[in-house]
């Protein structure tokens, strides 16, 4: 338990790092990435692209020796309709969760409140559902 | 393409690659960073520790970057209103689709997933929609 926590710190660690080197945790850098129609910004296609190549050598393997199975496999009206909800909101904030989170170092405002709607936004999904 | 900044991006991203790797090969969780914080708030509490763990690790990362990169800078004219509004949307969408840019992106493409493939679609199509309208129509200092 104690040691999984660490590792899970590390990992988290690890990530938010990741978010502020590549720049993901600056939202006005997602946003001129989003926004096609204005001075385009194509660097979080790098992100992406990178951290998916990493991940597209390693899971499928550990999943397979962990044997973690994944509960839904069908493409559903809950998903798709949940991930255009989540796309409006990051398309107008610049923010998705991992970013929102680590912005709070920020101590500002804008990622408090953020987070916390986002925090509200999850509990009102689950009832919704 | 005046900000482009294509090796500290592809850099910032293997690191993101990593990190979830490492927490599947430790912990055998899936770094999906909505799923993480949604389930520090459902009722009963169940598995707790690493999800706070996690978050807490992610944002010590954000002070320690500060420390040697100074602080981010502040993003002037972007409402508070929009900041609740955007994140209202950001916690219901990921609730009710199972996932963001990490769980579905980063992980979900990661194995292939024809579910995660769709979502990626989906939010990516919407939120550059949703960008355009937010900065060029609405005028939004986004």
């Amino acid at each position: 338990m104690i040691a999984a926590s660490f590792s899970s710190f590390g990992a988290g660690f690890l990530f938010g790092i990741g978010l502020w080197l590549s720049g993901m945790a600056n939202p006005r850098k997602v946003i001129d990435f989003l926004d096609v129609a204005g001075n385009w910004d194509p660097s979080l296609l790098l992100v992406m692209g990178g951290a998916v190549a990493v991940t597209a050598a390693f899971f499928r393997p550990l999943i397979r020796k962990k044997d973690i199975k994944f509960e839904k496999t069908d493409i559903d009206a809950p998903l798709v309709i949940g991930a255009a909800v989540f796309g409006l909101g990051w398309g107008i904030g610049g923010y998705c969760p991992g970013p929102a989170l680590t912005a709070l170092s920020n101590l500002s405002a804008e990622a408090s409140v953020f987070v916390a709607a986002m925090i509200v936004g999850g509990i009102v999904g689950k009832i919704r559902r | 393409m005046a900000n482009f900044t294509p090796v500290a991006s592809l850099l910032g991203g293997l690191l993101i690659g990593i990190a979830s790797v490492w927490l599947l090969a430790a912990n055998g969780r899936i770094a999906g960073i909505s799923g993480i914080l949604h389930g520090l708030f459902v009722q009963p509490p169940g598995d707790r520790a690493w999800r706070g763990a996690f978050i807490t690790g992610l944002i010590a990362a954000g002070f320690a970057w500060h420390l040697f990169a100074g602080p981010a800078p502040v993003r002037e004219g972007f409402g508070l209103g929009w900041a609740a509004a955007a994140g209202l949307l950001v916690g219901i969408g990921t609730r009710i689709g199972g996932g963001c840019t990490s769980g579905h992106g980063v992980c979900g493409l990661g194995r292939f997933s024809m579910r995660s493939l769709v979502a990626v679609a989906v939010f990516m199509v919407v939120g550059m929609i949703a960008a355009v309208v937010t900065r060029h129509v609405l005028g939004v200092a986004s």
